[in-house]
C-alpha cells in the first residue's frame, strides 16, 4: 500500500517534468527547481502591457550583481586604513591589471545604481504601483532604498580623499542634532573624537559585508512579495480579476519567455550607455567622481565647497535650506521617510495616472520639478538667491505628500478599463 | 493523555522568549561598547602642551588635539572692545547653551581674556570655519566685526568664537578645557596643569 503510494508520488514528480531526463527528474525529488522556475518565470503571469518604465527594476537588479562583483574584486587590492586607502585606490587605478576598469565600473555603477532605482520608483509614483495590495512591496523596496543610501555613503568613505572624510565628517556629525544623546552617539559611530583610521575601518565592514547581506535579504523580500500580489501595470488593472477556464489572467503573459527576452534587449542598451559612461566619462563633469576627493584626506582642510554626490543633493539642498541644525537634519531626515507613507497618502480610487485627473498630474509634475531643482541646488553653494528657491522648492516637495490625501480625494478620475490598453 | 493547558502553553512560550530575548539583549552589549572609542584612540587623545610665547597679537595658532584643530587666538585690545557691543546679533551671548568649561563660561569666553582657545570645528556639521579677523572684510558684508565663517554652510561666529544670527549652528563654537602650565605653555585637554608626564 505504502510502497504503490510512494510509486505513484514518483511518477507523478516524473511526468511533471516530462521530456527532461532523468537527471532533472532526480535532481527534483531532491531540489525543487522545477517547482521554481514555473512559480516564479514560466507559470508566473505579468501584464502583457509592460512599457519602457518596467525596465528598471530588472536593472537594478543586474547593477546589483555588478557592484557586488566588482566589489568583490577591488577588496582584493584595497587596504582599509588611513595611512593606505587613499594609495592603494592609486594603486588599483595604475598598477593594477584593469584595476582602472574594475573601479570605473565600481564607481559608475553606484551612479548608476540610483539612476535606475529613482526611475523605478517615479514609475510607482506614475501608475500608482505603491497602492493596494503593493503596500509591503513599496516598503521592502523604500527599505532596499535607505540601505543603499547607507551603502553608498560607506563607500563613498573608502578611497579616503579629502571629499571622502568631509563628506563623512559632516554626515556623522547630523546625528549630533539628536537632543540629549546627539554628541555620544557621534563619539560612538566615529569610535574615535573625529573621523579616523578607526571609522574607515568599521565603514569598510559595513560597506563589504553587513550592508550588501541586508541588501541582499531585501531584495529577496521585495520579489517575494511582488510574486505574491503580481505587477500592477500602466493601466493599473488588477489582472488577476479576469482569468481565462485555467486561471490564467487573460492580460497575463508568462514572465519567462517573454519578458526575460524583452528585458536582455532593455539591459543591452543600458550596458551600451554605462560602457559609454566609463570609458568615456567616468568622472561624468565631476558629479560621479568628485575632484576634491583626487587629493587624501586632510583633518585640517576643508574643501571650499562640499557637496555630496548628485544622488544624494536633493536632501543636502533640504538640510542647507534650514538656518537651524536640529530642525534641517530632522526635515532632510523626514524627506526620504515620507516615502513610506505614500500608500496611505494617497486616497484616490485609481492607480494609473492615466485615469487620474489633472490635480494629481499637476502635484506630481511640481514634485518632480522641485525634486531636480533641489538635487541642483544642492551642487551650488548656499548663499543668497539659492537658498530661498530651495525653500520654495522644499516646500513644493513637502505639498506633494501632506496635501496628497486632500487632492488625491478631490481629483476627478476617468472610469478604468476592464481590460488592459495595447497602445503606448 | 489529558487535554492540552492553554493558558499554561501560553505562559511558558512567553517567559521563553522574554528570558531569550533579555539573553539577547546581554549578549548585545559586548558588540555594541566595542564602537566605543578603544584604549589605544583614548590615549592618543591626551592632553597636549602649546607654546604660546611666539603668538603675535592678532595672531592665530592651530594645534591638533584628537585630530580636530584647536585655535589659540591671542586678541588685540581692539578685537576684545568689540565683543560687548555685538550681544544683541548673536543667538547665545552668554554661551548658555554652549559647551564650555566653567571656567569659559564668561564675557570673553577665555580663562585670560587675551587668549582664546577654541575648538576650530563648526558645531553645525563639523567644517573647518576659516578666519576672517578683518573687520568690514569678506562674507560678512561691510559690518562684520571680524571673527571666523564657515564656507560650508555660511555659519558666522565671532571672535570670541559665539554664533550669530541667521547661522544654521545653533551653538557657540567649543572650547576645549585647557589650562596654563606657565604664561608661555598651555596644556590643551586637561582642566588642570599636572606636574610631571600626563
Amino acid at each position: 500500500m505504502a510502497s504503490s503510494t510512494e510509486a505513484a508520488a514518483n511518477a507523478a514528480a516524473e511526468s511533471s517534468v516530462a521530456g527532461r531526463g532523468p537527471f532533472y527528474s532526480w535532481l527534483n525529488q531532491r531540489f525543487p527547481i522545477d517547482l521554481f522556475v514555473r512559480s516564479q518565470l514560466t507559470e508566473y503571469y505579468a501584464p502583457k502591457n509592460f512599457n519602457f518604465w518596467y525596465y528598471f527594476g530588472v536593472l537594478s537588479l543586474v547593477v546589483l550583481v555588478l557592484q557586488i562583483v566588482t566589489g568583490i574584486f577591488l577588496t582584493m587590492n584595497y587596504k582599509p586604513s588611513e595611512a593606505e586607502a587613499f594609495g592603494s585606490v592609486e594603486y588599483i587605478m595604475r598598477d593594477v591589471s584593469w584595476g582602472w576598469l574594475i573601479r570605473y565600473l565600481h564607481s559608475t555603477g553606484a551612479s548608476a545604481f540610483f539612476v535606475v532605482i529613482y526611475l523605478h520608483m517615479y514609475r510607482a509614483l506614475l501608475y500608482g504601483s505603491f497602492k493596494t495590495p503593493r503596500e509591503l512591496v513599496w516598503i521592502f523596496g523604500m527599505l532596499i532604498y535607505a540601505a543603499l543610501m547607507a551603502e553608498a555613503f560607506f563607500g563613498y568613505v573608502l578611497p579616503w580623499g579629502n571629499m571622502s572624510f568631509w563628506g563623512a565628517q559632516v554626515i556623522v556629525s547630523l546625528f549630533g542634532a539628536i537632543p540629549g544623546i546627539g554628541e555620544g552617539l557621534v563619539e560612538w559611530i566615529r569610535g574615535d573624537y573625529s573621523i579616523s583610521d578607526i571609522t574607515l575601518n568599521r565603514f569598510f565592514a559595513l560597506h563589504v559585508v553587513a550592508l550588501p547581506l541586508v541588501l541582499l535579504l531585501l531584495v529577496v523580500c521585495h520579489l517575494v512579495a511582488l510574486r505574491e500580489v503580481g505587477s500592477n501595470n500602466p493601466d493599473g488593472i488588477e489582472i488577476k480579476k479576469l482569468t481565462d477556464a485555467r486561471g490564467k489572467p487573460l492580460d497575463g503573459i508568462p514572465f519567462h519567455p517573454y519578458y526575460t527576452y524583452k528585458d536582455l534587449v532593455g539591459v543591452g542598451i543600458f550596458f551600451i550607455i554605462f560602457a559609454g559612461i566609463v570609458f568615456f566619462a567616468p568622472t561624468f563633469g565631476g558629479l560621479f567622481l568628485e575632484p576634491p576627493n583626487f587629493e587624501p584626506a586632510n583633518a585640517l582642510n576643508t574643501p571650499e565647497h562640499i557637496a555630496p554626490v548628485w544622488y544624494f543633493t536633493p536632501y543636502y539642498a533640504i538640510l542647507r535650506a534650514v538656518p537651524d541644525k536640529l530642525t534641517g537634519a530632522a526635515l532632510m531626515a523626514l524627506a526620504v521617510l515620507i516615502f513610506f507613507f505614500l500608500p496611505w497618502l494617497d486616497r484616490s480610487k485609481v492607480k494609473s495616472i492615466r485615469y487620474r485627473g489633472w490635480l494629481y498630474k499637476s502635484f506630481l509634475a511640481a514634485f518632480t520639478v522641485s525634486f531636480i531643482m533641489l538635487g541642483y541646488l544642492g551642487l551650488l553653494p548656499a548663499e543668497g538667491t539659492y537658498v530661498v528657491l530651495a525653500r520654495i522648492f522644499m516646500v513644493i516637495y513637502f505639498a506633494f505628500f501632506l496635501l496628497m490625501p486632500i487632492y488625491t480625494k478631490l481629483d476627478k478620475t476617468k472610469p478604468v478599463p476592464e481590460r488592459v490598453t495595447s497602445h503606448g | 493523555m489529558s487535554e492540552v493547558d492553554e493558558g499554561r502553553r501560553k505562559f511558558l512560550t512567553a517567559a521563553t522568549i522574554a528570558t531569550g530575548a533579555v539573553g539577547a539583549a546581554f549578549a548585545a552589549v559586548p558588540f555594541v561598547a566595542s564602537w566605543a572609542p578603544s584604549a589605544r584612540a583614548k590615549a592618543l587623545g591626551a592632553p597636549v602642551e602649546v607654546d604660546v610665547s611666539t603668538l603675535e597679537p592678532g595672531g592665530m595658532l592651530t594645534v591638533q588635539w584628537r585630530k580636530q584643530p584647536v585655535w589659540i587666538v591671542r586678541r588685540t585690545r581692539d578685537m576684545l572692545e568689540r565683543l560687548p557691543a555685538l550681544d544683541d546679533t548673536l543667538k547665545d551671548p552668554a554661551s548658555e547653551s554652549s559647551d564650555q568649561p566653567s571656567y569659559a563660561k564668561n564675557e570673553y569666553r577665555s580663562r585670560k581674556p587675551e587668549l582664546l582657545v577654541l575648538v576650530g570645528t563648526c558645531t553645525h556639521l563639523g567644517c573647518l570655519p576659516k578666519q576672517r579677523f578683518q573687520v568690514g572684510v569678506g562674507e560678512g558684508g561691510a559690518n562684520w566685526p571680524g571673527g571666523f565663517f564657515c564656507v560650508c554652510h555660511g555659519s558666522k561666529f565671532d571672535l570670541a568664537g559665539r554664533v550669530f544670527d541667521g547661522s544654521p549652528a545653533a551653538a557657540n563654537l567649543r572650547v576645549p578645557p585647557y589650562a596654563f602650565v606657565s604664561d608661555a605653555l598651555i596644556l590643551v585637554g586637561a582642566d588642570e596643569a599636572q606636574t610631571g608626564a600626563a
